[in-house]
């Protein structure tokens, strides 16, 4: 156990420093939602009828940033192999580090998430339910995120690869999500949604380590 | 009592006291390396891995780690189940040292010892002479400091068989003679060492060359 929270430690502190860490990703995530106002219109009706969507659609982007890092450096440093080297298995390895990618990235964006959409004109009471969405599917992005990651390991320009690799993934996410979002802001049911997207991230989070290390132990060969 | 009799067999059956690589072949690439490679290391010999750039010296080093498939032969520790050997019973040091730039040397001395199941940071450190250097950013040391910080790791989570590779070149003559010392005090203490160099390997007791 102890051997797993210091991983942990260092995962979370190694990715709040890869590819700019928080305020990178949470920097852009505030570029994306400044971006559309000028790009659509101003008007508030307008706006708000996109709010939630776009901030959703965002948050998937956001998460993307330094996913291409999570392993690449890693497997260039040589830590990789050493991180096999021991008596946990890979598939919790992997596992730990995709959990700091979410403390670390997931986390502040889903903090961001009701900021923004608000900002867009969202309705204030949609706030509590965009940081749980955003939270679980941030949970859903980093997990499925990191198959993409492991699987472009040691690929030239890895980093587009992951993106084209996990975008699709991203999709299931981004549709319950947003279904759920968009249906509470009309007032019609929305836990069916809410209930897809946290099975989603909990299939992710079950599975996706599993592919990792797979895609890891390939990569190292 | 019995219990704790029990408990210590269980761990002596994973310290490795011998290395056995038969008639091992690797490809890389489409490439053969090397085919009908054979070694048997015993506890307190070591042996001195040479051969040309490319002829698979570090992939050897690998195969035995687990890291690389052998395309033949086969690689035992004895004993010991070789999942449990890799897990708990082999050091590898390599040209790429997995030190992260940006954290302290304390800080990864700290981690990896705690990942290979040691905590004899300090003891280590001194060993290494690293111990005014520990609140050093990776990045600010030299490349033969790092490679006694990735040296000092070994240290501070004690495992029978290092696997190094080219462990002398990014040192100068003092750091190349101590660690000498190190490594002679490893071997005496019933451990084994397989280094790929291209230098003579004062402790070697044996050396392989490896040509396809």
């Amino acid at each position: 156990m102890s051997r797993l929270l210091a991983l942990l430690q260092r995962e979370t502190a190694l990715a709040w420093g890869r590819g700019g860490g928080p305020l990178v990703a949470v920097g852009f995530y505030a570029g994306v939602a400044t971006l559309l106002p000028l790009a659509i219109g101003p008007e508030p009706q307008r706006l708000a009828a996109i709010a939630t969507g776009a901030a959703w659609v965002a948050l998937a982007l956001a998460s993307l940033l330094s996913l291409d890092r999570l392993f690449e450096r890693d497997f260039e440093d040589g830590a990789l192999d050493l991180l096999t080297l021991s008596p946990v298995p890979l598939e919790l390895t992997c596992f730990i580090k995709c959990l700091g990618q979410w403390l670390a990235t997931g986390a502040p964006l889903a903090v961001a998430a009701p900021v923004a959409a608000i900002g867009l004109g969202a309705s204030l009471d949609l706030a509590p339910l965009i940081f749980a969405c955003a939270l679980l599917g941030g949970l859903a992005f980093a997990f499925m995120g990191g198959i993409g990651a492991a699987l472009s390991l040691g690929a030239r320009r890895g980093g587009l690869l992951t993106a084209v690799i996990v975008l699709p993934l991203f999709v299931p996410p981004v549709i319950f999500g947003g279904g759920a979002l968009d249906s509470f802001a009309n007032g019609l049911p929305w836990r069916g949604g809410f209930a897809l997207l946290a099975a989603y991230a909990a299939m992710a989070v079950a599975l996706g380590p599993v592919a990792m290390a797979a895609a890891c132990r390939n990569a190292l060969s | 009592m019995h219990g704790n009799t029990k408990l210590s067999k269980r761990l002596d059956d994973r310290v490795i006291t011998h290395l056995s690589i038969r008639d091992t072949a690797i490809r890389r690439g489409g490439r053969l390396l090397f085919d009908g490679v054979c070694l048997e290391l015993a506890a307190g010999e070591a042996c001195a891995l040479t051969g040309a750039n490319g002829s698979g010296k570090t992939s050897l080093l690998r195969a035995v780690a687990g890291l690389v498939n052998l395309d033949g032969g086969e690689i035992g520790f004895g004993a010991v189940d070789p999942a449990d050997a890799r897990a708990e019973g082999l050091h590898l040091v390599g040209h790429a040292d997995g030190l992260k730039s940006a954290r302290t040397a304390r800080e990864e001395l700290a981690f990896w010892g705690q990942w290979c199941g040691g905590g004899a940071i300090a003891a280590a450190a001194d060993a290494l002479e690293l111990t005014s250097l520990l609140d050093l950013e990776v990045r600010r040391l030299s490349a033969g400091q790092r490679r006694r910080l990735a040296l000092a790791r070994m240290l501070a989570a004690p495992r029978a068989l290092w696997l190094l590779d080219e462990p002398l070149s990014p040192l100068d003559a003092r750091w190349r003679t101590r660690l000498s010392e190190l490594m002679q005090q490893h071997l005496d203490g019933g451990g084994m060492i397989l280094a790929a160099v291209h230098d003579p390997l004062p402790v070697a007791t044996r050396s392989l060359e490896l040509s396809t």
